[in-house]
């Protein structure tokens, strides 16, 4: 439909059924992975929208000392389902389930995921979740105000709806294990015929080394959610310590799954990274086996640094420093995957489109998220800014500056593959600009309240703070207007955008050689991979130049 | 007399600033290492990119280096956390209690208030316990902070090296009222907290308390 250089033009897949259904039977009941990416695009842009407007109240509240427009309750809601929403249904989720789902089977030159009906399954698993979580919400009793870690005693105590939510990511964790046991399957079993792992896309390397975790952490705080609620229904005592339980040994628990889930958000999005470079670069990538294999590294050293969050928590002094010196060694393969990257900028043919300036954008606030985590790793300092809003500004910078930036990232550099249609450029570029802006302006200030003792989860605060929280407050709107300006230009382009062809940016990985949007099942036939993944010596456009 | 209000915080300061000096050099040569590729690099006509694969040697360099750099980091950390864990034999004990929302410390003598007093030079170990859920004592101006738990006694040190009132807060999330958890510690010549200690009836000094 695109592409004027194929011979046959196919149907894309947004034409094609794989059930005998026509209309949205044949979305709802479909089993292509490209499909069922875009079905869970759809949802979660949805969830994201929804915590990015709970953010914008919550910082609507904190504009200026005392109350603003919501009573004490309400905004320990608002922070909870903040958290729960962003954490639990858009940024774990976010990128294995859009855009590796769309793009994993593709990249390895197969023409589907391992296991397709598991797959749709895994989606209706993911919606289920949402829907209880948001059932929680409405139920009389009263939306969670637990704050998204669910902390021993308090969520025993609180008399709002908390076993439902625990449910939600219950059950949404299933949806994790079981996307990640697909593309895991997928990578070892679908490999196209000369596609050694040594030749897999770094995007592919990432996501894999990311179902690991899913699998493996995962089942973790399964577990530790259907103790929670045993405690909470039956009184049963395992963490409370009023029942002879033990607080901390929820802290533990919670945070065994909740820290290598860190990297379940961020992993994909490094993966991303190592492949927009290298298009706008049009040259291979810095130290490919280094990416990989640190990817795999955070993946094993992530799973022993959970406890980085506990220091202040009343464990041994020993557990802090033996937690603290892991920590510093996980912040390694971070530091060696982006030093890689702006190796791969070196002596390259840059031409720095939408997708490379999200991907510079990422680069400086992911490193600003990453080496303040150093901050967090150091005893000394780290009892003095745990749980302040140095540690908010910290986890935004890493996970909003370093997945979510990467998020727009992944949309704007495969929206031609995906959707077939191109979007303005420019106005794509006032959006690097504006969420750059927007995201200091919020973010930044979080920092210098943090060391000056402003603690985080606070409905009120001293006047001391109330310039810095206004520069906050503004910086959240400029963020959320340039959030809906970017969904706005690219519904647009959805629809009027123009044609894009089979490869615009000049991708040499095998999305860029099939037809914008691929047809159903992909490949006619399998392709036999005989390039490394970023040989630009077989595109066209370079011999032109 | 030392400047701060503590010792440790200028220790934590100290860190800090190490830190963030070696972190803001690092993101200043990546940010400008990169804009200067993307301008010296750009897409022009006749300009051939050049594939380089890796160089072992600068992986080598930038996995060393850095390790290096993290591991002096966790040792000034380590130490400036030992000389804040390590209290003195012989510290003054206050028994501090959490509930929702509000503190209460205990005094030797038995007395009771929600403000804290404290001694000036001398080290002094809080016991601290909550009587419901958890949370967590903080002292910013002291840069030093530790989770109050129900059934098992934490403990928090420091000594106060100038007169003066700082803040208290709760920085684990306990609920509703969390935000106004607030109150002060006020460091008193020793020979002034003694007088205040043994004064009978008076629980709180209205004026400098703050709830």
């Amino acid at each position: 439909m695109s592409d004027g250089n194929s011979t046959v033009i196919e149907n894309s897949f947004y034409k094609q059924s794989t059930n005998k259904h026509t209309g949205i039977l044949s979305w709802l009941l479909t089993v292509d992975h490209k499909r069922i990416g875009i079905m869970y695009g759809v949802t979660i842009l949805f969830f994201f929208l929804v915590g990015v407007i709970i953010g914008v109240l919550m910082r609507l509240e904190l504009i200026a000392p005392g109350k603003t427009i919501v009573d004490a309750q309400t905004y320990n809601s608002l922070f909870t389902l903040h958290g729960v929403i962003m954490i639990f249904l858009f940024i774990i989720p976010g990128l294995p389930a859009i855009f590796g789902n769309f793009f994993l089977p593709i990249q390895i030159g197969a023409r589907d995921v391992a296991f397709p009906r598991l797959n749709l399954l895994s989606y209706y698993i993911y919606v289920l979740g949402a829907i209880l979580a948001l059932l929680s919400v409405i139920l009389p009793g009263g939306a969670i105000d637990t704050g998204w870690t669910f902390y021993i005693p308090y969520s025993v105590r609180s008399n709002t709806n908390v076993s439902l939510p625990l449910l939600a990511a219950f059950i949404l964790g299933f949806s994790s294990i079981l996307t990640g046991l697909n593309f895991i399957t997928t990578v070892h079993r679908l490999r196209a015929p000369g596609m050694t792992f040594f030749k897999m896309p770094l995007f592919v390397w990432a996501t894999y080394a990311t179902a690991w975790i899913q699998i493996i952490a995962t089942p973790v705080v399964g577990i530790t959610i259907v103790l929670v609620v045993l405690e909470r229904l039956f009184g049963v005592g395992i963490f409370d310590p009023a029942l002879g339980g033990d607080p901390i040994l929820f802290q533990h628990l919670f945070w065994i799954y909740s820290h290598p889930a860190v990297y379940i958000m961020i992993l994909p999005a490094m993966g991303v990274v190592s492949e927009i470079i290298p298009t706008f670069a049009r040259r291979t990538i810095f130290g490919y086996k280094a990416i990989a294999m640190s990817s795999l590294a955070i993946a094993f050293v992530g799973y022993l640094v959970w406890a980085h969050h506990m220091f202040t928590s009343g464990m041994s002094d020993t557990a802090r420093w033996i937690f603290s010196l892991l920590t510093f060694i996980v912040a390694l393969p971070s530091g060696v995957k982006i030093f890689n990257w702006v190796a791969t900028m070196y002596k390259g043919s840059i031409d720095p489109k939408p997708p490379f300036q999200w991907v510079m954008s990422f680069i400086f606030l992911f490193s600003i998220g990453g080496l303040t985590g150093l901050v967090l790793g150091s005893l000394a300092t780290d009892i003095h800014v745990h749980d302040t809003y140095f540690v908010v500004a910290h986890f935004h910078f890493v996970m909003f500056g370093g997945t979510g930036t990467i998020f727009f990232a992944a949309i704007h550099y495969w929206f031609p593959k995906m959707f077939g249609r191109m979007y303005n450029d420019k106005l794509a570029t006032l959006g690097v600009i504006g969420f750059f802006i927007g995201f200091l302006m919020l973010y930044f200030p979080k920092f210098i309240m943090g060391y000056m003792g402003m603690p985080r989860r606070y409905y009120d605060y001293l006047p001391q703070f109330a310039n810095l929280q206004l520069i906050s407050t503004i910086g959240s709107w400029v963020l959320a207007l340039t959030i809906f300006f970017i969904v706005g230009y690219l519904i647009h382009a959805l629809v009027k955008g123009k044609r894009a062809t089979s490869n615009p940016w000049g991708g040499v990985t095998l999305e860029w050689h099939i037809q914008s949007p691929p047809p159903m099942e992909n490949f006619k036939e399998i392709p036999i991979i005989t390039h490394e993944p970023y040989d630009f010596s077989q595109l066209k456009e370079m011999k032109d130049e | 007399m030392s400047p701060a209000p503590t010792q440790h915080v200028e220790t934590v300061d100290f860190v800090m600033l190490y830190i963030v000096g070696i972190s803001v050099i690092l993101l200043l040569g990546i940010t400008a290492t990169m804009i200067y590729f993307v301008f010296k690099y750009h897409r022009k006509k006749g300009h051939q990119p050049v594939d380089i694969h890796g160089n072992i040697w600068l992986e080598i360099i930038w996995i060393v280096i850095p390790t290096l750099l993290v591991l002096s980091m966790f040792y000034f950390g380590y130490t400036g956390f030992r000389e804040y864990r390590d209290i003195p034999k012989g510290a003054y004990v206050i028994q501090a209690k959490a509930r929702m929302w509000a503190w209460e410390f205990t005094y030797e003598n038995g007395k009771k208030l929600d403000t804290l007093y404290v001694p000036l030079g001398k080290p002094i170990k809080l016991e601290m316990q909550s009587a419901d859920v958890t949370h967590s004592l903080f002292i910013p101006s002291f840069r030093i902070k530790e989770d109050v738990m129900f059934g098992k006694t934490t403990h928090l040190g420091f000594t106060a090296d100038k007169a003066g009132s700082y803040d208290i807060a709760c920085a684990e999330y306990c609920g509703l009222n969390h935000s106004m958890m607030y109150t002060k510690v006020i460091v008193l010549p020793e020979e002034e907290f003694y007088t205040w200690l043994n004064k009978k009836e008076e629980t709180s000094n209205p004026a400098e308390a703050v709830k």
